[in-house]
C-alpha cells in the first residue's frame, strides 16, 4: 500500500539500524513523547534491531494516560445524570475512575456511545433534543481543532443540548516541564502529528534553551529509525537542533486553517496532567463567547476528586523516570483487561504497548 | 465496583476465556481442551456437535445477513473439527416491530445458504419479545456431522510437530469492518465485503489431498491472533509467523492504520487456519487456490521447536515481537 509499504521497508530499516550501530557512541537514550510512536515501535519490534547502547522511553504523548483521574469522575458523574448521553472516543471508557469507569457505568445502564470526531456526537445531539449530550473532547492539538468545528458546527446551528468536557492538552508545556523535572535523555522524538497541525517551530525553544536535539517524526519504522539516526547525529556533532524528519506531512507554518479554528474556540488554561500535576497554560478550555456549550459550567456534578493512584507508578513512567517494569503492580494486578493506572489501558500506553508486546522477552529470541 | 458482566467480556479474548472457564466449563463439567465442536461418542455412534449464537448489528451487511452467518458460523465450526456437516436447528427470537419482509430475506439466505453447503434445517424455534427486550433478532444454530476416525486429531491439533506449516485461505479483517462499514459509524463509504462464506467443501477438498492436516479452525471472533494463541497453548509450543505472508487486502490495511486496528485480531467469516505437515504445504495451497474461496491462500508460518507457548510475529520491518492475545474489545484510536 502506498505511503506505508516503503516506509517498513526491511532492507532500509536494516540499513538504517547498521548506520545507527555504526555511529552511536556510549549509551543514549531519547524519548518518544508521542503514543503513537510507543505503540510503532513495540508493534514493528523497532527495539529489536537497535543496539543495546540506545535506550527508548516513553513520554506524556498518550492522551488517555495523562488524563487526569477528576475528569474520569466527572464524565462517570454526567452519565448517572438522568437523560444525558455521554459521547466519547473509544479508549477512555476503560479507564478507571476513584470507585467506576464509563464502561462500568456502560454496563449499568448508562448510555455512552463511542465516536470518531466530535461532529458524529453532536449529529447525536441533534437527533436526541430531549437528551443532553456531552462529548468528552481530549487529545493534543491533533484533535482540538475537530472538536473546535464541532463548537462551531453547533453555535452555527444552535444545538442547545449539545455540551463539551474539555481535557484538551497542548504538547510544548508538557516537554518542558519534563525537562525542568530532571529527566535524564538525549533528545525528543518529537510529535509528528501535532507538528502537522502546528508547525515545526512549536518545538525551537528546546534545542534553543535546554540544548536537547528535536526529530519531529512519523510513524512508520522507517521514519523512527532515521530519526533515531538523526538524533545521534546531533548528539556526535555537538549540535542540538530541531529537525523535520516527517517532511511528507510536516511544514514550518503547519495546517493554518486548523489553527484558525482552534484560535478561534480556544484559549489555553492551566490543566491537570497525570503524573505531573497542574503545568499552566498546557490545557484548552471553551473561550467565553462558547461558554453555553462548556459541560463545566452547565452541569453540576457529584464526583470525588482523588488523583492518588495508590502504588501504580504512571506518574513516574509518563516523566519519563521509570519504565513500566518498575511498577510492583505491572503485569500483576495491573493488566490491560484490568487496568489500574491509564498507562495500561490505551493502545499507546507505554505499560499497554510494554505488556502487549513483552518486547523484552523477545529480544532475548534468536 | 459491582460486579456485572461488560462488553470487554464478550470479546473473545481473555477475559471471554476467564468467563468461560469460570463460570461455564467449571459448571457444566465440560473436558479440555475446549474446541469450536465436540465430539460425542456414543456407543459406536461417533458424532460433531456444536452452536453458536449470532447478534450482528446491523442485521444486514455487504456480503451477507445475520441468517446467512448463521448458517455459516456453524457448517464452519462443524468442517473445521474435520466432520462433515449433516444438518442443522435454528431458533429466533425475534424483537416486536422487526419488519416481516427483513425475516423473510434472512430466512431465505439461510435456506440458500444450508442448499449450498448441502446441509439441512431441521429443526427450530421461534420466541417474540416485546419492543427493547432484544435488538431486532438474535439466531441460535446448533449443528450436528459425522466424522472419519482418521479425523478425531485435527480439533485437538494432537499431531502437530515442529515444522508443520501454517495455511490461511486468505485475507484478513473483511467481515469486522464490513460490519463496521454497514453500521454508520464511519464518516466514509468503504468498498470492504465481508467474506461470509461455508467453507465445508473446501475443507473437503484439503482433507481429500491430504492425509496430513494437523489443525484446522476459523478465524472468527479474535482472529488470526487469538486462535495461535489458543493453539499454542493447546500445544505448548512457539509458533512463528511472518506479518509479510499474511494475506491482507488494501481497503482493510488502511482503515486499520487509520482506525489504530490490528487487522491480525479483526473477525472473519470465511476465513480457516490449516496446520499441515511440512512438505504437504505446497498440494494444500495448490487446492486451496483452486477454490474461489481459498484463491489468496497463503503459507504465513511454521511450528517452531521451542517448548514456550508463545506466538513470534516476524514484523515486516524485520523485527521481532510477541503477538499476544487479545484482551478486551479493540477500540478506535483517538488520533
Amino acid at each position: 500500500m502506498k505511503y506505508i509499504d516503503e516506509f517498513r521497508d526491511k532492507e532500509l530499516v536494516s540499513k538504517l539500524a547498521g548506520h545507527i550501530k555504526n555511529i552511536a557512541r556510549g549509551d543514549l537514550t531519547f524519548m518518544e513523547v508521542c503514543g503513537g510512536h510507543t505503540s510503532a515501535i513495540h508493534r514493528f519490534g523497532i527495539k529489536s534491531f537497535l543496539p543495546g547502547n540506545i535506550k527508548l522511553i516513553s513520554g506524556p504523548g498518550c492522551p488517555v494516560c495523562v488524563t487526569a483521574t477528576s475528569f474520569i469522575n466527572k464524565a462517570v458523574g454526567c452519565s448517572r445524570l438522568k437523560d444525558v448521553i455521554i459521547t466519547t472516543f473509544g479508549d477512555l471508557i476503560r479507564v478507571p475512575g476513584t470507585t467506576s469507569s464509563l464502561d462500568n457505568e456502560r454496563s449499568n445502564g448508562a448510555d455512552i456511545r463511542i465516536v470518531f470526531s466530535g461532529l458524529e456526537a453532536l449529529e447525536i445531539a441533534i437527533a436526541n433534543p430531549n437528551k443532553r449530550v456531552v462529548f468528552l473532547g481530549i487529545g493534543f492539538e491533533t484533535t482540538a481543532p475537530g472538536t473546535a468545528v464541532t463548537i462551531k458546527e453547533a453555535a452555527t446551528k444552535r444545538v442547545e443540548n449539545f455540551f463539551l468536557l474539555s481535557a484538551h492538552k497542548i504538547m510544548p508545556p508538557a516537554m518542558e516541564a519534563i525537562i525542568k523535572d530532571g529527566v535524564n535523555i538525549d533528545g525528543f522524538i518529537c510529535p509528528g502529528h501535532v507538528a502537522a497541525i502546528t508547525g515545526s517551530g512549536i518545538f525551537d525553544f528546546i534545542p534553543v534553551k535546554y540544548k536537547l536535539g528535536c526529530v519531529i517524526t512519523g510513524f512508520e519504522p522507517v521514519d523512527i529509525t532515521q530519526a533515531i539516526l538523526m538524533l545521534i547525529s546531533q548528539v556526535n556533532s555537538h549540535d542540538p537542533k530541531n529537525e523535520i524528519q516527517y517532511r511528507r506531512a510536516v511544514t514550518k507554518d503547519g495546517n493554518l486553517m486548523a489553527k484558525k479554528q482552534m484560535e478561534e474556540v480556544f484559549e489555553t488554561c492551566d490543566a491537570f496532567w497525570r503524573g505531573f500535576g497542574i503545568i499552566p497554560g498546557s490545557g484548552l478550555a471553551l473561550k467565553n463567547e462558547f461558554a453555553e456549550f462548556d459541560a463545566e459550567k452547565s452541569f453540576t456534578f457529584d464526583v470525588e476528586s482523588k488523583e492518588d493512584d495508590g502504588p501504580c507508578i504512571c506518574g513516574e513512567i509518563l516523566r519519563g523516570k521509570k519504565s513500566p517494569p518498575d511498577c510492583p503492580l505491572f503485569g500483576k494486578g495491573c493488566i490491560p483487561d484490568n487496568p489500574i493506572g491509564a498507562c495500561m489501558v490505551s493502545n499507546e500506553g507505554a505499560c499497554n504497548t510494554w505488556f502487549k508486546y513483552s518486547n523484552n522477552e523477545c529480544n532475548n529470541y534468536t | 465496583m459491582s460486579v456485572t458482566i461488560t462488553l470487554n467480556q464478550g470479546s473473545g479474548g481473555k477475559q471471554t476465556h476467564r468467563l468461560i472457564e469460570n463460570v461455564f466449563v467449571k459448571r457444566f463439567g465440560i473436558a479440555e481442551p475446549l474446541t469450536d465442536s465436540a465430539l460425542v461418542r456414543n456407543r459406536g455412534m461417533d458424532i460433531v456437535f456444536t452452536t453458536d449464537s449470532f447478534v450482528v448489528d446491523p442485521l444486514f451487511f455487504p456480503g451477507g445477513n445475520i441468517g446467512k452467518l448463521a448458517v455459516c458460523g456453524t457448517v464452519n465450526d462443524l468442517a473445521v473439527s474435520g466432520a462433515v456437516p449433516v444438518c442443522l436447528s435454528a431458533a429466533f427470537i425475534i424483537e416486536e416491530g422487526l419488519p416481516e419482509g427483513d425475516l423473510v430475506e434472512i430466512v431465505q439466505s439461510m435456506a440458500d445458504e444450508a442448499e449450498k453447503a448441502d446441509v439441512k434445517i431441521v429443526t427450530g424455534d421461534t420466541k417474540v419479545v416485546e419492543k427493547g427486550k432484544c435488538d431486532k433478532l438474535f439466531i441460535t444454530t446448533s449443528g450436528t456431522g459425522t466424522i472419519n476416525p482418521d479425523q478425531w486429531h485435527i480439533s485437538i491439533g494432537e499431531r502437530i510437530k515442529p515444522g508443520d506449516k501454517l495455511i490461511v485461505n486468505g485475507s484478513l479483517g473483511n467481515h469486522a469492518l464490513a460490519v463496521l462499514g454497514a453500521r454508520n459509524q464511519l464518516s466514509f463509504r468503504t468498498p470492504v465485503i465481508s467474506d461470509c462464506a461455508s467453507l465445508n467443501h473446501l475443507i473437503g477438498k484439503v482433507l481429500k489431498i491430504s492425509g496430513n492436516i494437523h489443525f484446522m479452525r476459523d478465524l472468527t471472533r479474535g482472529g488470526l491472533a487469538t486462535v495461535l494463541n489458543e493453539l499454542a497453548a493447546m500445544i505448548g509450543t512457539g509458533i512463528s509467523i511472518n506479518e509479510g505472508s499474511v494475506p491482507i487486502d488494501d481497503p482493510v490495511k488502511g482503515l486499520c492504520e487509520m482506525l489504530g486496528f490490528d487487522p491480525l485480531y479483526l473477525a472473519n467469516e470465511g476465513k480457516i487456519l490449516i496446520v499441515a505437515r511440512a512438505g504437504d504445504e505446497s498440494k494444500v495451497l495448490d487446492i486451496l487456490k483452486s477454490d474461489p474461496l481459498g484463491k489468496d491462500s497463503h503459507i504465513i508460518g511454521e511450528i517452531m521447536d521451542d517448548r514456550r507457548s508463545r506466538v513470534i510475529l516476524n514484523t515486516v520491518s524485520g523485527g521481532k515481537r510477541i503477538l499476544e492475545m487479545p484482551s478486551g474489545i479493540q477500540l478506535p484510536r483517538i488520533c
